[in-house]
């Protein structure tokens, strides 16, 4: 709390050009701007949340050049000419949701859905290099994603449901997901 | 037909997708920190450094003239004191005269940009005059100018030398007496009485370790003036209506000229339930400076707003003949509270109140304290008060069923409280599904054939727990219902449900579509939910105790059914159909007897428009009255009560103490599932939350006052990742209650109380060793491993076989947990005979008592 950060009331802003969600983006923000803050503060793109600014709950995860990064811990300027991509962005040319989007929404893997858009890319990018992934390496790779609602149970199911649709698997919801164990 | 006819249900009992789900994963969920207004200012908080000082003078004079700075305030803006309970209006938006703790907000600035808010902030300067420190139960319990000796026998060094100012000690000037907030004493029966038919009596000593909420979602807010001079505040905010008080008061402004909008809780879990200073300086800097003014806390804040589980000392005395029935049970709690009341007082009563509904208690005697300390305030998380004696309780049990060589399954469901009965404390039970939730998850984890048969380091144990569906009074004492719904039907055939309750991720929202859709015949996704905002929609107290579905649902059903009841009759007189006869289903009206005879739904709401006027209802619940009339009956009494058995299993190492959960089987009676997805939802996240409490999660404070937090970060503060995280089995148990909505009862919290005693018990049956305290840590479970094993080296161990008589717990070689608690001079408590013995809920009075005596 007592940490010291110098006024930049009148610093000027500088200026880059890179690719957000696969479109050309051009913006001007103050330098020692996080890509977190250039994102929510000056793209008005606040699908991003914040947990910590600190690099600790993985609540900020975006994708840069397909790879998950903290954008808390990016700075904006970092990011000339590369590809950073936005849960804004995960929505299918058609506006149909993403697979792992329909699957959070229809299981509840997204309860306050605040750690929500962190948890879809960071499973995203697991699902590329990864079509078919143990419960084990969805529990790895997911391990720097804190979530405090679902105990993470949901979000297994709706990772592992959404691999097997993308594999082109005719895959319904299993019944103990949705109402629990009969015996 | 209050909870309609349980056939042919067409959205009740299905998983269906919540209606904000798809907002939620396409990042268009509107939190309070993505609130952007136009002029908008950046709001900082100065706190405090120091953890008990008098302000002696706060300069602002050098933050006014930094760079960006729109403006300063400090106490003097805001004298008037508030708090969550009218007994406990102890708390300011900024501190007037003194500080109690570290993070005590003492100024706050609003700039053209946070940084240059921050570098105000920290110009500001403020001079201190220290006052001691409190920083334990022990010193709190010791403070002078009581009015009661209060001594602690674990620390003889007595009293505390105050020298000539005694006030500089207490935290507060009210309470008790010294820094005790509240004592309770209540005893129900004849407790002595009790233990003499006892076989064997028991004594333990139980801690339970602080832990906090830790929402993904910083708290923030955004407050503006309107146009039209009113005040608008967009909060992260559990309890929308408490705010809309307190700023009333607060600023002296009539409610009427102030909109409180609860944005989206990113987790709350009792943590965003209290009014916070935040919330009001941000309202004092958009009145002063005409312009937005936002502030979101760190991560570091939000520790100091806490408010989170109390840790609890406890000692509970029960005796029990040799088939386990328990004839008395005598409960103390010590609660250390922090700094500030809070709920305070209801977590102190809650520490003692729930006890009495899984297992028979015929004589029941509670003694509760709660103190101040120099520390952040604690209240109410995830189970509010009962997670801590639900950890004595089971374990104490496990201990009782071993000493007497009964079976842990047995000696549980063979004492039952019966449904629709009665407790002690005259607690109303209504429908009870504990003993199939235990059969349920003793036959899917195959506990009899591994209790005690596992080889050593594996273990598997069993706990049962209890909890409200909704507090069955308000926070301020009123006759008014506690949920209000509005509905609005279009004559395009539109819906729009309105309600005052928030969505905090449990979904909240979903169940008013759900059960309007349900009596409407209609889909959920077709209807509008309208929620927490104090300007257009009715009152609903608020997401706490568990409260949220039974009661917005029941308003929600009673809007639907009169909305339902005009259509009807419009429509059955426009089309000759008998009302008995019209169906709603499908998005249509039709005659049961002729499918064929049918119009849309927007063409009712045409018809019934054309006969009535704009098509409106209104709907409101009021929980039952309580059965105890007793003082302190306020405090359990709830229209429902939700049960659940767990059983863990674990994996132990000897040589590190290290405890892993490998899985756990999880019952659940909720009565009703209004939707089973979202209800394992809230059981798995209840699990998870109780493996943290249990195993890692714990506010630790340092340095040689300890009171400076250990580690305010979500890096240090351990909770469990994925990596810790256990698999969880879950049965729901549905034996629905007839004060529930389609029989629903609650599930947000009940699920998290089994879990920690459930490891515990677990632990002994793999090692050999009992942790009375949580957090389970590895250096406690070595420490008392070795404790164990010096015993046995030392002398043969007792013979096995049923022991009774008195046993003295904390004589135990193979514990590790607290050996001692303070001893207090408890008031005299409220006697009330318990209904078996012709008592009326009423307390008995004193003369009585004496000519007893």
């Amino acid at each position: 709390m007592k940490m010291k950060k110098r006024s930049k009331t009148r610093k000027q802003k500088t200026h880059i050009a890179f690719f957000l969600n696969g479109e050309p983006c051009e913006v001007a923000f103050a330098p020692q701007k996080t890509l977190l803050e250039v994102l929510r503060e000056d793209l008005n793109l606040t699908g991003t949340k914040h947990g910590c600014e600190l690099g600790e709950c993985g609540t900020c995860t975006v994708l840069l050049d397909g790879k998950p990064v903290l954008s808390c811990l990016v700075l904006g300027l970092d990011v000339e000419g590369r590809e950073v991509a936005t849960v804004e962005g995960m929505q299918l040319q058609d506006g149909q949701l993403h697979p792992l989007q329909a699957t959070f929404a229809d299981l509840g893997a997204a309860q306050c859905g605040y750690c929500t858009p962190g948890f879809l890319l960071t499973a995203k990018e697991l699902l590329e290099k990864n079509p078919k992934p143990t419960r084990e390496e969805i529990a790895l790779a997911l391990s720097g994603n804190l979530c405090r609602c679902t105990g993470y149970i949901k979000i297994y199911e709706a990772v592992e449901l959404a691999a097997s649709r993308m594999r082109g698997e005719e895959a319904e919801v299993p019944d103990e997901v949705v109402y629990g164990l009969k015996s | 037909m209050k909870n309609g006819s349980l056939k042919h249900l067409k959205v009740v009992g299905k998983p269906l997708r919540k209606v904000d789900a798809s907002a939620k994963v396409t990042g268009q969920t509107k939190f309070a920190d993505d609130i952007v207004l136009p002029r908008m200012l950046y709001c900082k908080i100065l706190r405090s450094h120091v953890p008990h000082a008098r302000i002696r003078k706060i300069d602002t004079s050098k933050a006014e003239s930094m760079p960006g700075v729109v403006a300063v305030i400090t106490g003097k803006s805001l004298p008037i004191p508030y708090g969550i309970l009218p007994v406990s209006q102890d708390e300011h938006a900024l501190c007037v005269s003194k500080v109690r703790m570290i993070g005590d907000p003492v100024a706050a600035v609003a700039a053209l940009d946070e940084d240059s808010a921050f570098d105000a902030m920290n110009v500001i300067e403020v001079e201190y005059e220290p006052l001691p420190v409190v920083s334990s139960l022990q010193e709190a319990l010791k403070t002078p100018d009581s009015t009661r000796a209060a001594l602690d026998h674990s620390n003889q060094d007595g009293p505390i030398d105050t020298g000539t100012d005694k006030e500089a000690w207490r935290v507060h000037s009210y309470g008790d007496h010294g820094n005790v907030h509240k004592m309770v004493a209540l005893e129900f029966g004849d407790v002595e009485a009790g233990f003499k038919q006892a076989d064997l009596i028991r004594e333990d000593v139980f801690f339970y370790e602080g832990s906090t909420h830790l929402p993904m979602e910083q708290h923030a807010a955004v407050a503006q003036v309107d146009g039209d001079g009113k005040l608008c505040l967009w909060s992260s905010t559990q309890t929308p209506h408490y705010v809309h008080r307190a700023l009333a008061k607060v600023l002296e402004m009539p409610a009427s000229r102030i909109r409180v909008i609860a944005t989206p809780n990113g987790g709350g879990f009792g943590g965003k339930s209290d009014p916070f200073p935040h919330e009001i300086v941000v309202c004092k800097l958009a009145l002063v400076t005409g312009r937005p003014v936002k502030v979101t806390l760190t991560r570091e804040e939000v520790f100091y707003c806490h408010r989170g589980r109390h840790p609890v000392l406890m000692w509970v005395k029960t005796g029990t003949k040799k088939d386990g029935a328990i004839t008395a049970m005598h409960f103390r709690s010590f609660l250390d509270g922090g700094a500030y009341g809070s709920y305070g007082v209801a977590s102190t009563y809650y520490t003692g109140a729930l006890q009495t509904v899984t297992y028979k208690i015929p004589n029941y005697k509670f003694e509760g304290v709660r103190v101040f300390t120099n520390k952040p305030p604690c209240g109410p998380k995830r189970g509010h008060g009962t997670p801590q004696p639900r950890y004595a309780l089971e374990i104490q049990l496990d201990k009782i069923a071993e000493q007497l060589g009964l079976d842990p399954v047995a000696i549980r469901k063979d004492h039952l409280v019966e449904p629709y009965s009665l407790t002690a404390n005259y607690l109303r039970v209504g429908s009870m599904g504990l003993a199939a939730c235990i059969d349920k998850v003793i036959a899917a984890s195959d506990f009899k054939n591994k209790f005690r048969n596992l080889p050593d380091g594996k273990g598997i144990g069993l706990a049962c727990a209890s909890y409200l569906s909704g507090a069955g009074l308000p926070i301020y004492w009123n006759h008014m219902p506690h949920s209000g719904v509005q509905l609005r039907l279009d004559r395009q055939g539109g819906v729009c449900v309105m309600c005052g309750s928030i969505d905090i991720g449990q979904g909240s929202d979903s169940i008013l579509a759900y059960l309007v859709a349900e009596v409407l015949g209609i889909d959920p996704l077709d209807i509008r939910v309208l929620t927490a905002d104090t300007d257009l929609t009715p009152v609903d107290l608020g997401s706490y105790s568990s409260r949220v579905t039974l009661m917005t649902g029941h308003a929600a059903l009673q809007a639907a059914e009169r909305a339902r009841d005009l259509l009807a009759e419009a429509v059955s007189e426009k089309m000759n159909i008998p009302v008995a006869n019209l169906s709603f289903a499908g998005g249509r009206l039709f005659d049961a007897e002729n499918p064929e005879a049918s119009i849309s739904f927007a063409e009712a709401v045409q018809i019934a428009e054309a006969r009535f006027g704009t098509i409106g209802t209104v709907g409101s619940y009021t929980p039952p009255a309580s059965a105890g009339k007793f003082k302190g009956a306020g405090v359990g009494p709830s229209p429902a009560y939700s049960y659940d058995a767990a059983v863990a299993e674990v994996d132990v190492d000897p040589r590190t103490g290290i405890v892993r959960v490998e899985r756990i089987w999880i019952a659940h009676d909720i009565g009703r599932a209004i939707n089973p997805a979202l209800t394992l939802g809230q059981v798995e996240g209840s699990v998870y939350m109780g493996l943290g409490e249990a195993l890692m999660e714990e506010m630790a404070y340092r340095n040689n006052r300890n009171v400076v937090h250990k580690f305010p970060s979500l890096l240090e503060y351990k909770s469990p990742t994925t990596l810790e995280m256990c698999d969880v089995k879950t049965f729901l148990v549905e034996d629905p209650d007839p004060n529930g909505p389609y029989g629903a009862k609650e599930v947000g919290q009940g699920p998290l109380l089994p879990v920690p005693p459930a490891i515990a018990n677990a632990v002994y049956d793999a090692v050999g060793v009992r942790i009375d305290e949580v957090p389970i840590t590895p250096d406690k479970v070595l420490s008392a491993i070795q404790a164990r094993d010096r015993i046995q080296r030392e002398k043969a161990p007792a013979a096995a076989g049923v022991k009774t008589g008195i046993t003295r717990g904390i004589e135990e070689p193979h514990r590790y947990g607290p050996k001692l608690v303070p001893e207090v001079e408890w008031p005299e408590p409220v006697r009330v005979k318990p209904p078996w013995e012709g008592g009326t809920g009423k307390e008995i009075q004193r003369e009585a008592v004496h000519a007893r005596e």
